[in-house]
């Protein structure tokens, strides 16, 4: 319930075009989007912020990635990622 | 022969005095007899010529030795019995070697005998005797080779003091070059006038076989196992159920949620990558600087069968298909010479003609029509659906779904086009049914074999007494989500299947007709069976709408009076709003209200009421609609049925800026509450829901302005044709007092403008009163709509608005004013 109004909330923000939760292992749980879309952004998405997280914790292992933003010239995906899952929202920043 | 020998002939006289008788003193194997040289004179002596010696006389006289041999020659070898031989040594040589070698023959066949076998015969060895040395002057070579003392060696004695004999000696080295002049060198110098070129030289040469040791390794490809997956892993409802409720799901959203939050909210703030200095550099291009305006001359069409002294009424690009434009044509002056129509009717046969950009003398296809069409417009919904209406107030449907692959392909065949004369309407028929021989059913036949431009005809036609009174002049295909049916009740229509369409002609009624959609998906393959019930239909035209043909009545029949005072309207051109309507009329409008809904064909209704029970009916919209009428006046009006409505709120507002027919009515393909209207020597821009005046209002020009158009890319342009063949640009942003651009096109009136984006170039096309249709590609300028001319055209639509705002503020203020009376 909580989890649903969180979501909810997310997806209710300006310009947020969809919104998905991915788990571990690279397979969505929750998603706004059509299931193959979704589950091609998944693998790529999960690839790129495992790099991500390696780069990070390279250069300092004391460190750790907390948000990943990628801006495209059409849309910008904002990744968190966290110990189990991941959040990715794709949003519309332009109007 | 031997030179030694003569032939002789004995006699046997001459043997018996020689002894030599044959057989007897001689035989074959003793064939030699030596006669005495002078027994030989004596008997030439005595015998003189007759001796048989007669003829070697001389021989026998010169013969050197005693005794000369005579030989019997059994066997005649040299032609006679018996020869002589002359010389001593041949005699010899006769007496002897057959002797010996007779002799040897005897020895080697006894040897023979000896032996028995016969062996190869084998020559004694014997060892090469050692011949004399004869020289070739080779010992030259050598001697001058050989190495021997030129010189005679020195020989230095050294000896000692006598006393030192036998002492140890101790020799030491000494560098010579160490001593000054303790040697003299004779060097070598490359003396300059010796000049010798050696031509030869001896050179030593050894072989010596090379030997080499190299390695190399070679790549080893070993296998190496590897997996493909080959569809995503998925989890099931259930599974997902239980993660989405899993504890650590609720942890990680508030741990994760703020962050997203906080990214989402930046994104909404400001765009972070906007670049200014970019941003600045279009506007830039847009206000300052004059740039080059112009429209290009891209293409001409005429055609002259056809158009021969015809005015183009109407034009319209495919809408799918790039470079295919359509174009009516009808006669020039339709109002006047009404009375003369039915004369020129049968001379020529009125058509639409297909124009492609690749083909620019004959036409692709054409569309024959009952009558002059006024205009005409293609389904958006299916482009092979063509509704036109004619001068007679008819509506006519075209379908050419047959020629769409001819009209796809216009690239290919543009060399093989030939036109066929038509001149009347008999003949175009009997036409027809000739093509239609050559074409099949099929779709695939039509474009390979014809070379004759086709003439489609069409496949419904409104019935005349429901149709218009007076010329259809506006015909327009209404929105697909929108229907009427005979509940009244607005519901959606299947999407993208439009159905309905409006028409308005000067006798005062708009009406709205409905085609069965059924029918239009229906196959035309059928048509063989619908071909008996009806007459004269040529084969090739699909059967859609069949049915239609001749009782098509409109759906909903409006007319347009006002309800005191003025006679009816006569509206020319309509404009809707690009929304869901009602059709329910107003109370105001009070003279007919009779909504004649006529009684549809089965299939209509079948395909109404399943909709209206099924899909919802609409409530917000907008049910208004803009009408130009013949005398230049401007109606704003409704057809909501308001019950409970104010009758004090005008419903119609009637507006005079026109002094002539308006000829353009168009909403603003950018904002829907914008309208242009052009009609006599004037344009204005209207905005809906300001009821007073119109936004813009131009001055009178010189010319009369008889067509116009907005540009499909550019908010603020719009183009205007005049009667003197000029087309005005008009750009809102640059000047609102004055076309931006006037270019000339043609010599005589521009009767219609139509732009078209279907290209990266984008084209104009205008047509004029000789019957030519100019293709103009515009140029960048005016295509190409810069960043901001939205945002700056709606502020200038406000600024206007609130202009006009203001100035009726200040005319009430002003009236007030005057009312009151003035204060002593």
């Amino acid at each position: 319930a909580e989890v649903e109004e969180t979501l909810k909330r997310i997806q209710a923000h300006k310009g947020v075009i969809a919104t998905m939760v991915i788990n571990a292992e690279g397979i969505p749980i929750r998603t706004t989007l059509d299931n193959s879309t979704t589950v091609q952004y998944a693998g790529l998405l999960r690839q790129l912020t495992m790099k991500a997280r390696s780069t990070v914790r390279d250069i300092d292992p004391q460190n750790d990635l907390t948000f990943l933003r990628i801006r495209s010239k059409k849309h910008e995906i904002m990744i968190a990622p966290d110990k189990e899952y991941l959040l990715i929202v794709i949003q519309n920043p332009c109007e | 022969g031997h030179p030694e020998i003569f032939p002789l002939v004995f006699t046997t006289k001459t043997q018996d005095i020689f002894d030599c008788r044959v057989l007897e003193d001689v035989t074959e194997e003793n064939c030699f007899k030596l006669i005495k040289k002078e027994d030989i004179i004596q008997d030439l002596k005595t015998r003189a010529a007759i001796s048989d010696f007669h003829p070697v006389k001389k021989v026998v006289l010169e013969y050197p030795g005693e005794e000369l041999l005579v030989v019997f020659d059994a066997k005649f070898q040299y032609g006679q019995n018996f020869y002589l031989v002359a010389s001593e040594e041949a005699k010899e040589n006769l007496l002897k070697p057959p002797e010996s070698n007779e002799e040897k023959k005897e020895e080697k066949g006894e040897e023979k005998e000896e032996n028995g076998e016969a062996t190869l015969e084998v020559h004694p060895y014997k060892p090469p005797v050692p011949k004399p040395w004869v020289s070739l002057g080779s010992e030259k070579e050598v001697e001058e080779e050989s190495v021997k003392d030129t010189v005679a060696k020195i020989k230095y004695k050294i000896s000692r003091v006598r006393r030192k004999f036998g002492a140890p000696i101790t020799f030491t080295d000494r560098n010579a070059s160490h001593v000054k002049n303790s040697y003299l060198e004779c060097t070598s110098y490359q003396d300059k006038a010796f000049s010798i070129k050696m031509l030869e030289k001896n050179v030593g040469i050894q072989m010596v076989p090379k030997v080499r040791e190299a390695s190399t390794q070679t790549k080893w490809t070993y296998p190496k196992n590897a997996a493909t997956q080959y569809f995503p892993r998925q989890l099931s409802t259930e599974e997902k159920e239980e993660s989405l409720s899993s504890k650590q799901l609720k942890e990680f959203f508030t741990s994760v949620h703020l962050r997203m939050e906080v990214a989402l909210q930046q994104n909404e703030i400001m765009n972070a990558f906007f670049d200014d200095w970019k941003a600045l550099a279009e506007d830039e291009s847009s206000s300052g600087g004059k740039p080059d305006v112009y429209l290009k001359a891209y293409q001409s069409f005429t055609d002259l069968l056809y158009l021969k002294d015809r005015t183009i009424g109407c034009v319209c690009w495919h809408p799918t298909i790039y470079g295919i434009i359509a174009v009516s044509a009808r006669d020039r002056h339709y109002y006047e010479e009404q009375a003369n129509l039915s004369d020129k009717s049968l001379l020529q046969q009125s058509v639409i003609l297909f124009w492609s950009f690749f083909d620019p003398i004959h036409p692709k296809l054409m569309l024959e029509c009952p009558e002059d069409i006024y205009c005409f417009q293609f389904s958006p919904s299916d482009p092979n659906i063509i509704a036109g209406g004619c001068i007679n107030g008819q509506v006519v449907l075209w379908d050419i779904s047959h020629h769409e692959e001819k009209l796809r392909n216009a690239k290919t065949d543009d060399d093989a086009m030939k036109m066929t004369a038509v001149h009347s309407v008999n003949a175009s028929t009997l036409n027809v049914l000739q093509y239609s021989c050559m074409s099949g059913p099929s779709l695939t036949q039509v474009q390979d074999s014809s070379t004759e431009s086709p003439l489609v005809r069409y496949c419904a036609v409104s019935s005349i007494q429901y149709s218009h009174k007076k010329p259809v002049t506006d015909i327009h295909w209404l929105p697909d989500y929108s229907e009427d049916n005979q509940t009244g009740a607005t519901c959606e229509n299947r999407p993208g299947v439009r159905t309905q369409l409006v028409t308005c002609s000067p006798d005062s009624s708009v009406l709205f007709w409905d085609i069965p959609a059924t029918k239009l998906l229906e196959q035309p393959s059928s048509e063989k069976v619908r071909e008996g019930e009806i007459f004269d239909i040529p084969l090739d035209v699909p059967a859609t709408l069949h049915h239609l043909d001749l009782c098509w009545k409109p759906l909903i029949k409006i007319n347009l009076c006002e309800s005191d005072t003025n006679p009816e309207y006569s509206p020319v051109r309509i404009s809707l709003r690009e929304l869901h309507y009602h059709y329910k009329i107003s109370e105001k409008v009070q003279s007919l209200n009779t909504l004649e809904v006529p009684v549809k064909e089965s299939p209509c209704t079948e395909m109404s009421t399943p909709s209206s029970k099924t899909l919802k009916a609409l409530q917000s919209i907008s049910t208004s609609f803009f009408v130009g009428t013949e005398d230049g006046e401007i109606v704003y009006s409704d057809w909501k049925m308001e019950i409970d409505s104010d009758p004090a709120k005008p419903h119609t507002q009637k507006y005079t800026i026109h002094t002539e027919t308006i000829n353009t009515l168009q909403r603003s393909p950018f904002f829907k509450d914008i309208v242009l209207s052009i009609g006599g020597r004037n344009f204005a821009l209207w905005k809906e829901g300001i009821t007073t005046r119109p936004i813009l209002q131009s001055s009178c020009s010189a010319g009369r302005y008889t067509a116009g158009q907005w540009s499909l890319t550019r908010p603020g342009v719009f183009f205007i044709g005049r009667d003197d063949g000029n087309i005005d640009i008009w750009d809102l942003l640059m000047k609102t007092y004055e076309p931006s651009h006037f270019q000339n096109i043609s010599e005589s009136t521009i009767t219609f403008i139509s732009p078209c984006i279907a290209s990266p170039k984008q084209h104009l096309a205008v047509s004029d009163d000789l019957g030519v249709l100019h293709v103009l590609e515009i140029c960048q300028t005016l295509s190409k709509a810069s960043k901001n001319e939205h945002a700056n055209l709606l502020d200038y639509f406000e600024r206007e608005v609130k202009y006009l705002k203001y100035c009726e503020q200040e005319f009430q203020e002003h009236q007030e004013f005057q009312a009151k009376p003035e204060p002593k």
